[in-house]
């Protein structure tokens, strides 16, 4: 490599590694050390497992912390079942001008902060919204319905909040499938049914996989939308973490919650990866 | 008589205001290749389509084998269609691709491997049928793409442009390899192009259409030499191409002036052109004899003297443009070594029989 | 099924039927929440008691607008800093990855591109506790050293800043890097070729073509920042950007002023938004 070029190399990488190991690898390793502390005194520590035996002995985190992850699937493949006809109406059957307007109205909720349509499901759903006095006035309710505060309500704001992430990349692959394609389906003897299963599923599994990738992932984090839709029954696992933090000033046990989640986080986005043969490259990138 | 594989009768099909394809009847005998040959945007695409089912023609019939398909949905259709880009599924290896329409129709797994082995054998590609579709070559592709529709045993074969994506030397050998593969599987093929020589090649016979009609039909030796019309004349094979007046006519020859002041002798071959119109003539740049002397061309009703131009070597197809007057002429370069030696600037002289003057009716 | 494909009637229609639903659920909040910034109550709820503009113009109690109400208006303040310098630093960066990962081979190249994608997959909350533990950790560390006191390591808007950051940085470089992706590098060889250096082929050839990127990606990150809730929550100190002291207010109980201000979030971001598409479209 000739002098120029190195300097060029090392002027680029620069960069990239601080903001890597500053801000990413550096803090994550601190994080697990931090939650491997066990407090014996004040300001003396030792190393021990206590934050994750705390974490398995006690029923509230763990429950919390399975109904977490089961929610945050739940709320993937809500979102993908409501999703993908959608997406396959933008891309496939939509022409044009119609098809770019579409897309851009799917797009225009995410310009706005999460905090705001979390906000608009509040106005529609809690007892004296908009929801509750419609039904009044239909005669179908006598009284004022309480819709927030429960496991639903968390998940039509899950849903609504990472619907975006699913529908452009489902847009992007299904575009990406010539109409030839389908129509030789169709000329070769296929059905509506087979032609979907055989065809146009395999070519949109990568659309698939990384939409269902970043749902999943921004539900399990999600903070916002449990905290002002759920009630007191449906906690969070990111709840827990934010009140060991900020509340009780657990800094050790908080630690060992947040690398608990970004285990299973990782755990289920390179299992859904292993799973359909792809890789984060491919997917994300 | 046997009954036409396909017939199509007075089928229309409009875009908005624009008729893509406007009142075209023909048939095709069973077995025989069909082509039909014009420029992108003539509605070919759009017939084609109209056949497969992709789009519905506002006026027309379309019969398989003496039946209306025209309420039979695409998928049900004894018709099947070769892509232009061939639509391989490129989710699935090359077995599934070939066997994808026989699963549709319900067959039994065993005799699906059967009927697909066999059409692999076929092809001459026998036991790839494991391979992904992107390890194929584009000549591989195309054959794959016609045995996937092949062991559906369709009535008739539509070929959209199949051979526009390969390059040259490869649509050349394709040429050949298609019209071995038509006979092979005696079915009736329908295929359109905007190639002559694709056309002219491997055709029986040959449809040149022109905004949404059919211009003329036959066989690709009656459009080349007898073409009944203008645009045919122009579009199938090269040729000097001159606008001008009548002068005279006498039976089937003629006299026309081009609007440069050349003097050409013509034929109208039976069409009403009389002195005084408007007229396009076509000659054919082999039709045109070059000599050294004007001696040579005592018997052609056409001489003329010029200075050659360009030379423009292409090995058989080889031509000189001749600057004759104000007009520049085409002619074929004999390559029998007399005019090895010709040269840019010099002196030739060039005629033609009067008969091999086609002329047509032109704009004024 | 696509258009080409004759399809019975009923089921065309129950499928459109499906994706005007579809619209509606989308639309619906949002409308919701515009709407309600101009009902005449302390509520954003029905009853509807009239129309006004109190609760954005209004000066008096009981009715504050937003154009009167300090915290509020210091809050965008504090989130616009933050959103502007996020942008600034996550193009630059991302111009350079852009540019190490599309022009440079070097050994790692592969696992520092995944490194790189890591933190669209590590959950937001979890990136602002780990920033937040490693900056206490190293402040602490100075200060007992040291007795020096490094405010900036401090929960604070320098943290915020670096939170955001860590993750809107990747999405800039991935944008950037995929119009550079699609560079004809032998426009740049033109340029060599017409005599201009190394640097003035990039400066004059190179950049101008990566212009509509990086303009989008300021546009990206600045939404990104200025809508960013996770990070910030575990970062954030006396100086509360937007969205936490919406949220802090919002906890409280709201008011159409809430409403308000979303709306003016809204026609905002839809404003950059036509802004960074109109780019788009040039570029």
């Amino acid at each position: 490599m000739k002098a120029e070029a190195r300097i060029g190399l090392i002027l680029l990488l620069t960069p990239l590694l601080l903001w890597l190991s500053l801000l990413i690898v550096i803090p994550h390793i601190d994080m697990f050390l931090v939650s491997l502390r066990e407090r014996v005194g004040v300001g003396e520590y030792r190393i021990s497992p206590a934050n994750y035996l705390t974490f398995l002995t006690e029923p509230l985190y763990l429950r919390t912390f399975a109904r977490t992850a089961i929610m945050a699937m739940l709320a993937t493949l809500i979102t993908l079942l409501i999703a993908f006809p959608v997406s396959y109406y933008i891309a496939k059957m939509a022409r044009g001008r119609t098809r770019s307007a579409l897309f851009l109205l799917c797009l225009v909720p995410f310009w706005v902060s999460e905090l705001v349509r979390t906000f608009g499901w509040m106005i529609l759903l809690r007892e004296t919204g908009l929801i509750s006095t419609l039904l009044q006035w239909a005669g179908l309710a006598d009284q004022p319905v309480e819709m927030l505060y429960n496991d639903a309500a968390i998940m039509v704001g899950l849903v609504y909040t990472s619907m975006l992430f699913m529908v452009v990349p489902l847009v992007t692959t299904l575009e990406s499938l010539p109409d030839e394609v389908i129509e030789a389906g169709y000329d070769l003897g296929g059905t509506n049914v087979s032609v979907m299963r055989e065809i146009v599923i395999p070519h949109a599994t990568p659309g698939i996989v990384s939409g269902c990738i970043v749902v999943f992932m921004l539900s399990l984090g999600n903070y916002l939308t449990p905290t002002m839709l759920g009630g007191k029954d449906s906690l969070w696992f990111t709840e827990l973490i934010y009140s060991q933090f900020i509340v009780r000033f657990n800094w050790e046990l908080g630690a060992a919650f947040g690398f608990l989640l970004l285990l299973l986080s990782s755990l289920i986005v390179w299992g859904m990866l292993r799973l359909t043969g792809h890789t984060l490259e491919r997917t994300m990138g | 008589m046997t009954l036409p594989d396909l017939e199509c009768t007075g089928l229309t099909k409009r875009f908005g205001t624009a008729t893509a394809v406007d009142a075209v009847s023909f048939d095709v005998p069973p077995g025989s290749f069909f082509s039909i040959l014009g420029p992108s945007g003539c509605g070919k695409t759009t017939i084609m389509r109209v056949i497969a089912g992709f789009l519905d023609p506002d006026a027309g019939d379309i019969l398989i084998r003496g039946r209306s398909i025209l309420n039979t949905p695409p998928n049900k259709r004894p018709v099947n269609m070769v892509f232009q880009h061939l639509a391989l599924f490129p989710m699935m290896t090359i077995a599934e691709n070939i066997g994808y329409g026989l699963r549709r129709q319900g067959m039994a797994k065993a005799e699906i491997a059967r009927k697909v082995d066999a059409a692999l054998d076929r092809i001459g590609l026998p036991g790839i049928g494991a391979r992904k579709i992107d390890e194929l070559s584009g000549g591989q592709k195309q054959r794959v793409a016609i045995a996937r529709c092949m062991v559906l045993e369709p009535d008739v074969l539509l070929l959209d442009e199949p051979l526009g994506a390969l390059d040259l030397k490869l649509r050349e050998r394709m040429k050949v390899e298609l019209k071995e593969m038509q006979a092979a599987f005696d079915t009736t093929f329908v295929y359109i192009t905007h190639d002559q020589s694709e056309a002219l090649v491997m055709s029986d016979r040959i449809a040149v259409m022109n905004q949404g009609r059919f211009e003329q039909m036959g066989t690709g030796r009656e459009l080349y030499y007898r073409p009944e019309t203008a645009f045919v004349a122009g579009f199938v094979g090269d040729t000097n191409r001159w606008h001008g007046r009548i002068e005279r006519v006498e039976g089937d020859a003629l006299q026309l002036v081009t609007d440069s002041g050349l003097t050409l002798r013509g034929a109208r071959h039976g069409r009403a052109l009389s002195p005084g119109g408007r007229a396009e003539i076509f000659v054919r740049p082999e039709a045109i004899r070059l000599t050294r002397s004007a001696g040579e061309l005592a018997h052609f009703d056409n001489r003329m003297s010029g200075r050659v131009t360009a030379l423009l070597f292409n090995g058989a197809a080889s031509r000189v443009l001749v600057q004759a007057g104000r007009e520049e002429i085409e002619v074929n370069l004999p390559q029998s070594g007399e005019f090895a030696d010709l040269a840019r600037g010099a002196e030739v002289h060039i005629g033609w029989a009067g008969d091999q003057g086609n002329c047509f009716a032109g704009t004024p | 099924m696509i258009p080409t494909i004759p399809q019975p009637r009923l089921l065309t229609a129950a499928y459109t039927a499906y994706v005007v639903t579809f619209f509606v659920f989308l639309a619906l909040p949002l409308v919701v929440v515009a709407v309600f910034a101009f009902n005449d109550s302390q509520f954003p709820s029905l009853p509807w008691e009239g129309f006004t503009w109190g609760w954005f113009f209004g000066e008096e109690r009981p009715v504050i607008g937003v154009f009167h109400e300090r915290p509020i208006l210091r809050a965008i303040g504090t989130s616009a800093f933050v959103a502007v310098c996020v942008s600034i630093l996550s193009v630059g960066v991302g111009l350079s990855n852009a540019f190490l990962f599309n022009r440079y081979r070097f050994p790692g190249q592969g696992i520092l591109y995944v490194f790189m994608l890591l933190p669209l997959v590590i959950p937001g909350i979890v990136l602002g506790i780990s920033i937040l533990v490693f900056s206490s950790r190293i402040a602490n560390g100075a200060w007992d050293i040291a007795e020096w006191d490094i405010e900036a390591l401090r929960p604070g808007l320098t943290l915020v800043i670096l939170g955001q950051f860590s993750f809107i940085a990747t999405i800039s470089t991935l944008v950037i890097a995929a119009r550079l992706q699609k560079f004809d590098r032998s426009l740049e060889e033109a340029a060599l070729n017409l005599g201009a250096s190394r640097l003035t082929a990039v400066r004059t050839v190179t950049l101008p073509y990566l212009a509509p990127a990086m303009i989008g990606a300021f546009v990206v990150a600045f939404l990104m920042s200025f809508e960013n809730f996770n990070t910030t929550l575990m970062l954030v100190g006396s100086d509360a950007p937007l969205t936490i002291a919406m949220f802090d207010r919002l906890k409280e109980g709201s008011t159409p002023l809430l409403n308000a201000v979303s709306l003016l979030l809204m026609l905002g971001s839809s404003l950059l938004a036509l802004v960074m598409i109109a780019f788009q479209r040039r570029g």
